[in-house]
């Protein structure tokens, strides 16, 4: 194994962080805010849907994937119908599974940071002529902004150190599915330990960076603490 | 004109009311805390939605559900000022005033930024950020925020409520003139009857969800009949203007519809329109006219009304002042014992001994 390998997999890792933030972003930031403002009953059934990744074993959200999107899983079945072809095993796979990994790290922070608003805030922007799109794009999200910012940092995070879930519905595809987490494990099978050493520093000190952003960003409690932005004074 | 008919079931009260409200000047919806007032203004805002409502302002409907019909609170001509300030703290002073006005269609900006900024006194406040303003600073740019909009009607949810005194005092002079300068109509709520007296040109007074009594300020605030906050701020309200100077004594005549009051001179000319507070602890009465004491104020009044104080040693006297062809009523705390000595009862000519009265503006 040389350079070569290890660097493909830390683009790759990098390049599926990026995409499945971006996607969970535009996608979480509506389910957070729903989930800030429903009083629907739905509201407990869905709240407890998005955790379940913290308390899964990744194992077993993979394997249930890789039913679901294998040949004769619902999803897979749909996808080979509408020309995809097969998810398992393919770059595009590994974003849809890392999606609902680290949906909990995405949702919650932001889900935190608009219950933090209030609805004072948007109250106030309603009696200033602002409709619903306004109060939200120049009120709510501006308020929010920590709180995005963590939802993306550990949302990529997260994504960056997985592991049980590219390995089970991914495989170890070199320039597909090979990420750094998976690269760390051939090393190791390799007994090649200089090199899991360089992979596993690099992940060791890019995670420590980030939550020391993180916890610099909001210097007063844990990661699922509400945000003090933005909260009405009396 | 505003009219509101509004049922809305709440914890404690149901809000149910059926009112009017004049179309100029200040209106007070008044009483005491958890009697709905908030509720009332937030549905006239459009904030809650009162089930089978109906809101009309100036002849506009805002809410008809018979229609079917609920204009969105971003809809509606309104301008809202919270207890608290509630400004946007991702925007600076300037940004937060022009939040509203820069959504306005040019030709809807009767009120410039220059006017609103002007009237709260906030100019050395626009380059600032909001993180660093006093209470009192907050409330100015969040009332200029509310009247950039140009609204119809401004709703005012006991904006000095969070304030201390010094606070309050810096802005109740601006919130005074702010419907004659502005033109705007407002709805005033207080639980605080000096606010009441001092700001309001009607008075609505709510009770338990209900809108127990309206009026013109000084006829609600004189009545006994009303469960009006007793106790040492029970005082009339009257309205009237500077009637003549003594120059050498530094002291102005204060004429007001059936009387006329000596006073300091509030270095006002002759003619200017004045509101006076007259407490009931500064009237006393007698039946006759005292030529020997130095209590200037001795006004002719016929007893009225009497009711129960707060303390059972005292009463409540409502008379009726009737000079020059005009009318006002007085309230007067006398003990019980000494009502009886003068035999107080409805009718009986007396004299008004007032020793002090509160130019209010």
């Amino acid at each position: 194994m040389s350079w070569g390998d290890d660097g493909q997999a830390v683009l790759l890792t990098l390049k599926l962080a990026f995409v499945v933030t971006v996607l969970l972003l535009a996608l979480g930031t509506p389910l957070a805010w729903w989930l800030a403002h429903t009083r629907s009953r739905w509201k407990a059934p869905l709240s407890a849907l998005v955790a379940l990744p913290l308390v899964l074993p990744p194992t077993v959200l993979g394997f249930y994937l890789l039913m679901l999107m294998g040949p004769h899983g619902i999803v897979g079945r749909a996808t080979q119908a509408l020309g995809i072809g097969l998810l398992p095993f393919s770059f595009a796979g590994l974003v849809v599974a890392s999606m609902l990994y680290s949906l909990p790290f995405v949702v919650q922070p932001l889900q935190t940071a608009f219950e933090a608003i209030g609805a004072r805030p948007l109250e106030a922007a309603a009696t200033l002529r602002a409709g619903p799109w306004e109060r939200f794009a120049h009120v709510a999200l501006p308020l929010a902004r920590r709180g995005v910012i963590t939802a993306a940092v550990l949302g990529f995070a997260h994504t960056v150190g997985e592991f049980g879930v590219v390995l089970m519905i991914g495989g170890n595809i070199p320039g597909a599915t090979r990420v750094i987490s998976t690269q760390l494990y051939n090393h190791v099978e390799a007994i090649e330990y200089p090199e899991a050493h360089r992979l596993a520093a690099i992940l060791l000190v890019f995670s420590f960076a980030v939550l020391l952003g993180v916890y610099r960003l909001r210097p007063q409690g844990a990661l699922v603490a509400a945000p003090a932005d933005g909260a009405p004074r009396a | 004109m505003i009219e509101a008919t509004l049922r809305l079931p709440r914890g404690a009260f149901t809000l149910d009311v059926s009112l009017t409200l004049p179309a100029r000047g200040t209106s007070a919806l008044f009483g005491p805390s958890g009697c709905g007032k908030t509720t009332l203004l937030r549905c006239l805002a459009g904030l809650e939605r009162a089930p089978g409502g109906r809101v009309v302002v100036d002849g506009e409907a805002w809410q008809d559900d018979a229609a079917g019909l609920f204009v969105p609170t971003h809809r509606r001509a309104v301008g809202v000022v919270f207890q608290e300030a509630s400004l946007f703290e991702h925007l600076d002073v300037r940004a937060n005033v022009e939040f509203g006005w820069k959504r306005l269609a040019p030709a809807q900006r009767r009120i410039s930024i220059e006017q609103a900024v002007e009237w709260t006194g906030i100019a050395a406040l626009m380059g600032r950020s909001t993180a660093g303003l006093s209470g009192g600073e907050r409330q100015r740019v969040a009332i200029a925020r509310a009247l950039a909009v140009s609204p119809r009607l401004l709703l005012m949810d006991e904006p000095l409520a969070a304030l201390d005194v010094a606070r309050k005092a810096e802005i109740l002079p601006a919130i005074e003139r702010l419907s004659e300068r502005s033109g705007i109509t407002i709805v005033y709520v207080s639980h605080a009857i000096a606010e009441v007296a001092r700001l309001a040109d009607h008075v609505v007074l709510m009770d338990a969800g209900r809108a127990v009594a309206s009026g013109p300020v000084g006829e609600l605030l004189s009545r006994l009949d009303l469960p009006l906050p007793p106790g040492e701020d029970a005082g009339v309200v009257l309205l009237g203007e500077v009637g003549a100077l003594d120059a050498p004594w530094h002291m102005a005549r204060l004429d007001v519809p059936g009387a006329s009051f000596w006073t300091r001179d509030p270095a006002l000319p002759v003619g200017h329109l004045i509101r006076l507070r007259v407490l009931a602890r500064d009237v006393s009465l007698s039946l006759a006219e005292q030529p020997g004491s130095s209590i200037a104020n001795q006004i002719p009044a016929v007893v009225e009304a009497i009711a129960d104080d707060t303390h059972p040693s005292q009463v409540l006297v409502l008379v009726r002042v009737r000079t020059h062809g005009g009318t006002s009523a007085l309230l007067a705390r006398v003990t019980r014992r000494s009502a009886q000595a003068l035999a107080l009862a409805s009718g009986l000519p007396v004299w008004a001994m007032v020793k002090s009265v509160a130019l209010l503006d």
